[in-house]
């Protein structure tokens, strides 16, 4: 069951995706830890952690095509979902610091000693402990996307309105997490990271590891995402966002439907989060600025919602494009994105990897027309004698 | 409930009565009461706005009635039940506008229409058994459409796609189909056509027709109950009704 399942999901694109995702994860600390600097094929450190956020970004994307793609539900506010996955890993690099903060409190973290807090507040409890903080990079956007998926779409709020409060959620939750009295560093976040389970996360290896990593979850996340969009379940998904008053009528639970998607991808975009905060060393309430979320929405949408691979191109593009242009022209870069997103929403309403598959679906039914027209059949027989049999 | 215990069959299909709903004030429906009995295939007519779609979401559960009772099969209440309750329970729905999942092939659809099991992880691992192929294979020849089984549903005709959506409600296996004007739009020959398939499936289980096209009331030669104003005008053969003064005052005159 669970083997026909995952076999379903290796389709010819999916596994070519998967190949270049590993082999990337090969090749990139290979050639940054074992060729000299002076090597034209070396990649210095810093770039191995500016294309490990890259990676990370993509799994937030995919996790984003999953819901909005597949679903129809535009949310704005996956970057919540990021940001607290985000945060549990923090916490956790938080306390292996231990005695080495500024003020040297063998438990508590700086900031809390700078409040003068005299012991850890219980929701940090646990967070010394690796699985655990593992665990809760899974469960706390998981629960928070359970709790508001539950009221949501038993509610029935479709469309804009959703949109809106996912926007309205990710926006509170920055509001709670600037305050210094929620306990999670306030407008600072959390940073000044020593080690990750007794390796440095400064050290080059482990930056490597952690890239590889990144690389290695988005290429397994792929692989689930794909095999939930082409079981069974992922046709009704697509029927709920083109029909989505038949698949009731049919007798299909929407709610629960969109619930479970929700949450899977909510996880998905804490996974994200989680690997993102040792690479850039820092997590702050500004990852749950509005603006972060619709961020995601147009790297989606660049690449081609609804297509899995689309958004990890679209990622890693516009934010490559975005670091090159924040370093070239600093003041063009908002510019440049309200650009980009006007003109692929003109020109390119399915994106690249969409416009690029229909373009590839009009050639294929073309051939297929113009053979059928040189046998005299219809083109259609063949394949029902096939099927017949 | 007073139920024989040797009656397995149950007399009444679906039964309303005393059925209001008023929406901001308009009575959609006032005090509708009407029977449909197993196996039985009935057409609907009346003016617009009589309350026959909102018949309809009463029926299905989209809409809640103020007051009266909708039962179905003698015992269920459907007014405390959703859409997909009543589905699952086997009253199927066709929409005035055909809906159907246009990115899906013609064979993906009635797969998803199929009577299985319809969780998130009976869906997740389904798999397509040689039974359930048989089964569209089977609804794909009722429906005319077997040619273009692999074809997207966007790619049929207004025609072809009403016959896909009626073909969905018969993978659904229900006891009770509504059908709300399915001949709406189509040609001639495809209305003929459909009166034929409608009579087909009517052999098996109870249908509900709402139509405008007196035509295809009269080929399907069925018991025509007429609304008006939200309750009933007038019911029995087509000539009795369409004979009754009241129902060519408030119907067929204008």
């Amino acid at each position: 069951m669970i083997t026909s399942f995952v076999l379903r999901a290796l389709e010819g694109r999916i596994v070519m995706a998967v190949a270049v995702l590993a082999a990337v994860a090969l090749a990139v600390p290979a050639s940054n830890l074992l060729l000299s600097p002076d090597s034209a094929l070396h990649v210095p450190t810093y770039a191995v952690s500016l294309m490990g956020k890259y990676l990370c970004y993509a799994l937030l994307a995919l996790a984003l095509d999953l819901v909005w793609g597949y679903c129809g539900i535009l949310s704005l506010g996956h970057g919540a979902f990021f940001a607290l996955g985000g945060y549990a890993m923090g916490m956790y690099l938080m306390r292996q610091i231990g005695s080495r903060g500024v003020y040297g409190n063998p438990v508590l973290p700086d900031f809390m000693v700078f409040l003068n807090w005299k012991e850890l507040p219980w929701f940090w409890h646990g967070f010394d402990m690796f699985w655990f903080a593992m665990l809760m990079v899974l469960l706390v956007p998981g629960l928070l996307a359970f709790v508001f998926g539950w009221f949501a779409f038993r509610s029935r709020v479709n469309g804009v309105y959703l949109s809106i409060i996912t926007q309205a959620m990710t926006y509170a939750l920055m509001l709670a997490f600037f305050r210094n009295d929620m306990g999670f560093g306030g407008n600072n976040g959390l940073t000044d990271y020593k080690d990750i389970l007794g390796f440095s996360v400064q050290a080059d290896g482990t930056r490597a590891v952690l890239f590889a990593l990144s690389a290695l979850m988005l290429a397994l996340c792929l692989v689930l995402a794909s095999a939930i969009t082409r079981s069974k379940f992922g046709k009704v998904l697509v029927g709920v966002r083109d029909a989505e008053s038949r698949v009731r009528f049919l007798g299909f639970r929407v709610e629960n439907i969109k619930l479970f998607t929700f949450v899977v991808s909510a996880m998905m975009a804490g996974i994200a989060g989680a690997l993102f905060v040792p690479q850039v060393g820092i997590i702050n309430p500004g990852e749950f600025a509005p603006a972060n979320s619709i961020e995601v929405v147009v790297w989606t949408a660049v690449g081609g919602r609804g297509t899995l691979i689309g958004p990890i191109i679209g990622a890693v593009l516009v934010n490559g494009g975005k670091s090159f242009f924040t370093g070239a022209f600093p003041e063009l870069w908002l510019y440049a994105l309200g650009a980009l997103f006007i003109g692929v929403t003109l020109f390119l309403p399915k994106g690249i990897v969409g416009t690029v598959q229909s373009g590839l679906a009009a050639r294929r039914a073309m051939k297929a027309a113009a053979r059928a027209e040189a046998s005299g059949n219809d083109d259609r027989a063949p394949s029902q004698v096939q099927a017949a049999e | 409930m007073n139920l024989v215990k040797s009656e397995t069959r149950p007399k009444s299909l679906l039964y309303l009565d005393g059925v209001s709903v008023s929406f901001d004030g308009f009575k959609a429906l006032n005090s509708l009461s009407f029977v449909v009995e197993p196996g039985e295939l009935r057409a609907i007519i009346g003016p617009n706005g009589a309350g026959k779609t909102t018949m309809m979401d009463i029926i299905t559960g989209k809409t809640r009635p103020d007051s009266g009772q909708v039962v179905f099969e003698d015992m269920i209440d459907l007014t405390r039940k959703d859409e997909a309750d009543i589905a699952q329970l086997g009253i199927g729905r066709k929409f005035q506008k055909p809906t159907v999942f246009e990115s899906h092939t013609v064979w993906d659809n009635l797969e998803l229409a199929l009577n299985r099991k319809r969780g998130v992880f009976a869906t997740l691992f389904y798999r397509l058994s040689g039974e359930d192929r048989d089964r569209i294979e089977e609804i794909l020849a009722t429906i005319r459409l077997t040619h273009r089984r692999d074809d997207l549903a966007a790619s049929l005709s207004h025609g072809q796609k009403q016959w896909l959506e009626i073909g969905m409600l018969l993978a659904q296996e229900p006891k009770l189909l509504l059908v709300d004007e399915p001949v709406a739009g189509m040609t001639d020959a495809e209305t003929a056509e459909t009166a034929i398939l409608l009579k087909e499936i009517a052999k098996s289980r109870s249908v509900v027709v709402v139509e405008h096209d007196m035509g295809f009331i009269r080929d399907l030669g069925v018991k025509v109950t007429c609304l008006a104003e939200g309750s009933v005008l007038a019911e029995g053969s087509i000539d009795f009704v369409s004979n009754d003064p009241k129902v060519i005052e408030n119907y067929l005159g204008r």
